[in-house]
């Protein structure tokens, strides 16, 4: 029996609490760090401290993800991402189809359907010309699906070592309906909240193929493009009242993003959330939370109370919202703040996240 | 894989609940030795069901909290060097050192990487031949033994440009320290199942009897917590103080032999520090003479690294139980996971950064648990 260092009784000294100490703080980064881009706390001060003072600008103070311009008497929605994902090529898609959807995703959420988009490549020095080829024909496969027009494009090349093989910008635009106003200002307690399907599941593809690890099944990732979806919502009614498209820092991100500029307080339904075994275990082993964890295609709507059953029945009815589910509400207590009900009957707080998710050590 | 759901069953949790409830007549306080089971408390909401008499209090659990900021500053000044590739897990990347985290270092052009497994250090070691792959070895008794078992292998395979930096910690010293202490307020304990895994629970029934506290072995689902609560307050109402296993599907009484075979062949057990504790005897594991050359203290020389922490943050009283985390007027204000004073507020084990994140805070419980349209 391995039990060597046993100690006597006598030999351990009492400890002295009130001599325990701890270290100094970290207040800030002086140079960026990788939670600067994670979807977080750290990203929402990256914007709001320097890039949002040097532009200044009506339009960007919106800081959504898409912002709602008017032009020539249209109300276009106007929106671009950047995309640097690892590796290329996942289970269920690749950097291409993520350029194409994640734009038109983000401009789904203003109720426009992506009309024009534009394409940046940065190409790093030494990356196979097949690849690129592969990337740019989902891309061009994708912008189909999708119903958009590439229109503009541009392609730069780094010196091999300052780049990650492809990144991709893409930017959009499209025109919002009549009648439709889709903002988190807009939600009211009593609004009821409904994810289009399984969280986490783009993030735990990611994952498995970034690391290696193996889940026992192999986990695609849900990436798609959801204006057909949002187009379905809005035909029930075009009153829904937000909508978000849980990326980086998932479902947790964009409920803590709606609460916190709708002024409401969100109560979720932990059990009601739906997540797949798959992805629940893969969390579990990691020592994450799925409600953290990136999606590439779902989407989360507050919508008026009345009109929740119809909504949640429209978007059953699509093959992108089969597995749609209420989870919630929006409440008058605790604004700002987004609280979970968990399945066994406690609540705890779901926080936006710092910086970037770690796998915890055990 | 099964067990999540069928551990996380809210009728069965119920009966539990109701079992404790019957059975507890008078305040008891509970420590949960590991982080890992603090984690599960708060985000279950576990100890807001409980009855009120029982009380837990969160441990030094935490591998990440614990592990001092000398060692911390070590692998600092080993992964600034441009020589260097520091491999780590992942949530060791954020624990301030002085000044400094591992972020900050990759930040400034040192190549760190987080791996899942130490293997992946090694295969990294292989991969670049020309460059020094250290691997940061924190953790307690569960982490112990793959760590050992990546040193003997780079032996064995004549890998000779990777090394460990060692900073492991074992429970049995820990708690023992714990019940030494003079504002102790601990009268039961539930073990740290993993740890048991791996070591059996040969080194409790002594302490059990010394301090005459009930130790149990509890898994790390929301129904092992209550299961391991459940037998630990019948104990305690029995005025017994036993060693129960509560956790027989990973435990076995003599734990792991080829993991506790591997911990002799590698490592040595020595005094450890423990950050904001100070220094418990024969509580730590180091690389044993036979492999003093994989020891990345000595191979890097910050050996000579002794970094004196400024009284800033009360983890110390936090990690012993003597306060809960957010009876640290810090709390929340200064010290928040974004700006945290100490590691206790880092890691996600950690009992302040659980309290954080899942803060019930001033919520109108009422208004959370009123009738919502999914019920």
């Amino acid at each position: 029996m391995y039990g060597a260092g046993t100690t006597s009784a006598s030999a351990v000294p009492p400890l002295d609490p009130t001599a325990w100490t701890c270290p100094a703080p970290l207040r800030d980064h002086p140079r960026i760090v990788m939670g600067h881009g994670g979807g977080g706390a750290l990203s929402a001060e990256l914007v709001q401290h320097i890039f949002a003072p040097a532009f200044g600008g009506e339009a960007l103070a919106q800081l959504g993800d898409f912002a709602s311009v008017s032009l020539g008497g249209a109300r276009l929605a106007f929106s671009t991402d950047s995309f640097v994902v690892r590796p290329l090529f996942f289970p269920g898609g690749s950097i291409g189809d993520l350029a194409v959807n994640g734009t038109v995703n983000d401009l789904a959420m203003s109720g426009a359907r992506a009309a024009y988009l534009s394409c940046g490549f940065i190409l790093e020095e030494g990356v196979e010309l097949s690849v690129v080829a592969r990337v740019a024909e989902a891309f061009g496969a994708a912008a189909r699906n999708a119903g958009v027009e590439v229109a503009t494009g541009d392609t730069k090349v780094v010196e091999a070592g300052h780049g990650d093989g492809i990144f991709i910008n893409t930017a959009g635009i499209g025109l919002i309906p009549a009648g439709v106003d889709l903002r988190p200002q807009r939600v009211v307690p009593g609004d009821v909240v409904i994810v289009s399907g399984a969280i986490g599941v783009h993030g735990v593809a990611i994952m498995s193929v970034r690391e290696g690890l193996e889940f026992g099944v192999e986990i695609e990732s849900d990436c798609a493009a959801l204006g057909g979806l949002v187009a379905a919502m809005l035909a029930v009614t075009p009153d829904l009242h937000v909508l978000r498209d849980p990326t980086r820092g998932g479902l947790a991100a964009s409920l803590n993003e709606i609460a916190a500029a709708s002024g409401t307080g969100v109560v979720i339904q932990e059990r009601h959330v739906p997540v797949p075994p798959p992805v629940a275990n893969a969390c579990a082993i990691l020592g994450l939370d799925p409600m953290y964890v990136a999606n590439e295609g779902k989407l989360v709507a507050f919508v008026p109370r009345e009109h929740a059953d119809a909504v949640l029945d429209a978007m059953r009815a699509h093959p992108l919202g089969r597995d749609a589910a209420v989870i919630g509400e929006a409440v008058e207590a605790h604004p700002g703040m987004v609280v979970a009900r968990t399945g066994l009957g406690g609540t705890r707080v779901v926080d936006l996240p710092v910086g970037e998710q770690l796998p915890r050590i055990c | 894989m099964k067990y999540i759901d069928e551990f996380q069953d809210p009728e069965l949790a119920r009966r539990l609940l109701d079992e404790i409830s019957s059975t507890v007549t008078r305040p008891w306080a509970l420590m949960e030795v590991c982080g890992g089971q603090t984690h599960t408390i708060i985000r279950h909401g576990i100890d807001q069901l409980l009855p009120e008499q029982v009380e837990l209090i969160h441990g030094p659990g935490c591998p990440v909290c614990v592990t001092p900021l000398e060692v911390i500053d070590k692998a600092l000044a080993i992964a600034s060097r441009p020589d260097v590739i520091f491999c780590s897990f992942g949530d060791m990347l954020r624990v301030p050192g002085t000044g400094r985290d591992l972020f900050r270092v990759r930040s400034e052009g040192g190549d760190v990487r987080v791996v899942y497994s130490p293997l992946d250090a090694l295969k990294i070691a292989r991969q670049n031949p020309d460059r020094e792959v250290v691997f940061f070895g924190i953790g307690f008794e569960t982490t112990a033994p793959p760590n050992a078992m990546t040193v003997h292998q780079a032996r064995r395979l004549g890998i000779r440009n990777f090394s460990l930096l060692v900073s492991h910690v074992r429970v049995p010293p820990a708690i023992e320290a714990i019940m030494r202490s003079p504002d102790c307020r601990v009268q039961a304990f539930l073990a740290a199942g993993h740890v048991c895994s791996v070591m059996g629970v040969g080194e409790y029934p002594a302490l059990a009897e010394r301090f005459g506290v009930p130790i149990v072995v509890t898994g790390f689902e929301p129904l092992d917590i209550l299961e391991g609560v459940r037998r630990t307050v019948a104990q305690l109402e029995r005025g017994e103080h036993r060693v129960d296993n509560a956790y027989p599907r990973a435990v076995r009484p003599e734990g792991n032999p080829a993991a506790l075979a591997m911990l002799e062949d590698v490592f040595e057990v020595t005094d450890r520090a423990w950050r904001g504790i100070g220094v418990i005897p024969a509580s730590g594991w180091r690389l044993s003479a036979r492999y003093r050359d994989y020891d990345a203290e000595h191979r890097f020389c910050v050996t000579g690294i002794d970094t004196c922490e400024p009284a800033q943050c009360r983890s110390g009283e936090v990690l012993q139980g003597l306060l809960k985390p957010h009876q640290c007027e810090a709390f929340g204000t200064t010290c928040t996971p974004r700006t945290p004073l100490g590691a206790t507020m880092v890691s996600s084990e950690g009992a302040c950064a659980a309290y954080y994140l899942y803060r019930r805070l001033d919520i109108d419980k009422s208004a959370a648990l009123e009738a919502s349209p999914v019920g």
